[in-house]
């Protein structure tokens, strides 16, 4: 094939540049308007890290001093106003994984047929309308339907297991957007290779699809852990109580919660002032929780990407 | 009869599409139990009483059940809180997708990320311990805790989920558009006011209406820092208890299948139903952003 377009001469370039004015105010002068505007957008996006920063800070700070072996592993003493919070911390991580072990084939399945097997059609627009609106529910409406229907229809309680099942159900959406992307990322040419070798449709995915999309998967179950173990509204009724003197022993007992327990604490325990640093802590070792969960998944993400590239 | 590969796939492909089907069956599952549980309320209490209905004493003898106090709640903080989070949101999204580098990008979105995976009892506490009794010194006011405080609050919720939404819109607008109005001369700033945004617009309402979703359904914030008075707030410093916030802090105590159990599970139905508008108006929106493109602009 033969070059169709001539190089352009090395000085064209040159000429046009310095036709242009060489003061580097000049664009700047020009539209007083762009730099006001875009100053105001970069104080935006500080204004936004400021918010975050001085949350973090402010936790941090006055949660360090609480935070000891005896805090971190020790059960509440003295109606809650001294000791440690380790139920709590066991039952979130409790509630928020277990609500992974339902939510995670559910939602990956989910996904799969979304993006695999399901053609265009009324049905697939039924399911797509029906996660988008579940991902708006509010979760004190999600708490509500768990009281009702696992809780009470269900029979199982006030319960480690009917919080597990109604958290699933709140972080189902945020799942299957994110491994249907995983699965998007995955090029076609894996599936027609595989395909063309004689495998099934399921074989395909199994072996070829899966495997190459679960990075991305784990990153949004990773995200999720996080948003389970920080949600509130949705235990309160389904899973959590102010006080247990002992440990769980079967998912049919009600459990402790790390964020339930800085609600009871600082609004309604006995001595709200005196706890105060009890509170701190706890929002302390919970965030750390859900945004040391972000932050792995944002690396696992990000290494991601720069394979993709 | 042996199972072919075919069968084998076919069955397979059945089990998808069955467990793709059931999250059909808990959005309807959710939408029908909360009616079994609220609808026996309106025995007792008729529709317009309950929604207009401008007093709430649920444990009285009789009781009252109106719930206006708490809509009029949720719909005043929701729009004082879109006062800050909407530009605050749409600026941020415009900053990461028109001007950042794509380092500046990389370092930006996790915070905004992390920004949006905050626990709302975290920032309700925040709210409650750190920002109310400044707000009380300031203005010298009775009480830190009201509509004020928890808008702000809430604005800081509802802020990730407008950018990351806005951000998607504003980068999905095609390159040419932008070339187009460099190469006739405009800058940086013309371009995006006039020609990115406008044609982002429909995706950006979206990303709104989904922020206001948000904001309106959020139960700690509110429930810890708006005051939880149920009257009509006259004044953006009155102590508000908007729908969750009711919903969240009676359930505990509202004796099982009472009158008042009913009553919050209509509260959670009406809230429920507001939601649903919120998120079928951004669909609405989201359907007609496909229809933007080169060709039709």
């Amino acid at each position: 094939m033969t070059q169709m377009t001539q190089p352009l001469p090395a000085n064209a370039l040159d000429t046009t540049m310095t036709a242009m004015p060489q003061d580097p105010g000049y664009l700047k002068r020009r539209s007083p308007l762009q730099t006001i505007m875009f100053t105001l957008f970069k104080a935006s996006v500080v204004i936004n890290g400021l918010a975050l920063a001085i949350i973090c800070g402010y936790v941090l700070y006055y949660g360090l001093p609480a935070i000891s072996w005896e805090f971190l592993l020790a059960h509440p003493r003295n109606a809650m106003t001294e000791g440690g919070i380790f139920p709590c911390i066991i039952g979130t991580i409790a509630l928020s994984y277990g609500s992974m072990v339902i939510a995670l084939p559910w939602g990956v399945a989910t996904a799969i047929y979304l993006h695999e097997y399901a053609k265009p059609g009324p049905f697939v627009h039924a399911v797509r309308l029906a996660i988008n609106n579940l991902a708006g529910v509010p979760s004190v409406v999600f708490g509500l339907f768990g009281l009702s229907f696992f809780v009470t229809v269900m029979g199982m309680g006030v319960s480690l297991l009917a919080g597990m099942f109604t958290l699933s159900a709140l972080v189902l959406p945020l799942i299957i957007g994110a491994s249907e992307e995983a699965l998007r990322s995955v090029s076609p040419t894996y599936r027609e290779a595989s395909l063309g070798l004689g495998a099934t449709k399921w074989q395909t995915i199994s072996r070829v699809v899966l495997p190459a999309a679960t990075p991305g998967i784990l990153t949004g179950g990773i995200l999720a852990i996080g948003r389970a173990a920080g949600e509130t509204a949705a235990i309160m009724f389904t899973a959590a109580m102010f006080f247990s003197p002992k440990l769980p022993s079967s998912v049919f007992d009600s459990v402790m919660a790390l964020p339930y327990h800085i609600y009871v604490l600082a609004t309604a325990g006995t001595e709200i002032e005196k706890t105060r640093p009890l509170q701190y802590g706890t929002a302390l070792v919970l965030i750390s929780l859900v945004l040391g969960m972000n932050m792995i998944a944002i690396i696992i993400r990000a290494r991601l990407q720069k394979k993709l590239r | 009869m042996p199972i072919t590969r075919r069968t084998k796939d076919n069955i397979i492909h059945g089990s998808f599409f069955a467990i793709a089907a059931s999250s059909i069956l808990v959005l309807f599952l959710i939408m029908l139990f909360l009616f079994i549980e609220g609808l026996p309320i309106f025995k007792v209490v008729s529709v317009p009483d309950f929604v207009f209905g401008n007093a709430w004493y649920p444990t009285d003898d009789p009781a009252d059940f109106g719930i206006l106090p708490m809509i009029a709640a949720s719909f005043s903080v929701t729009f004082l809180s879109s006062l800050l989070a909407i530009p605050l949101g749409i600026m941020t999204a415009i900053y990461l997708a028109e001007i950042a580098s794509p380092r500046m990008r990389s370092i930006v979105k996790p915070f905004v990320e992390m920004l949006q995976a905050l626990p709302s009892v975290v920032i309700g506490f925040f709210g409650m311990v750190v920002v109310a009794p400044l707000l009380q010194h300031w203005f010298d006011i009775p009480t830190g805790l009201n509509m004020f405080n928890a808008s702000i609050m809430l604005a800081f919720m509802a802020v990730p989920t407008i950018t990351s939404i806005s951000e998607d819109a504003i980068f999905s607008v095609p390159n040419e558009l932008r070339e187009a109005s460099l190469a006739l001369g405009a800058n940086k700033w013309q371009t995006i006011a006039n020609v990115v945004l406008p044609a982002s617009l429909t995706g950006i309402s979206t990303a709104v209406i989904l922020g206001m979703a948000r904001s309106i359904g959020e139960t700690m914030v509110v429930l810890m820092v708006a005051g939880g008075a149920a009257m009509i707030p006259t004044s953006i410093f009155n102590p508000v208890r908007p729908m969750p916030a009711s919903i969240a802090a009676e359930m505990a105590e509202a004796p099982f299948q009472s009158d008042h159990y009913y009553a919050l599970f209509a509260t959670g139905m009406v809230l429920f139903l507001f939601t649903l508008m919120f998120n079928i108006l951004a669909a609405y929106f989201a359907e007609k952003k496909k229809q933007v493109g080169v060709a039709t602009l």
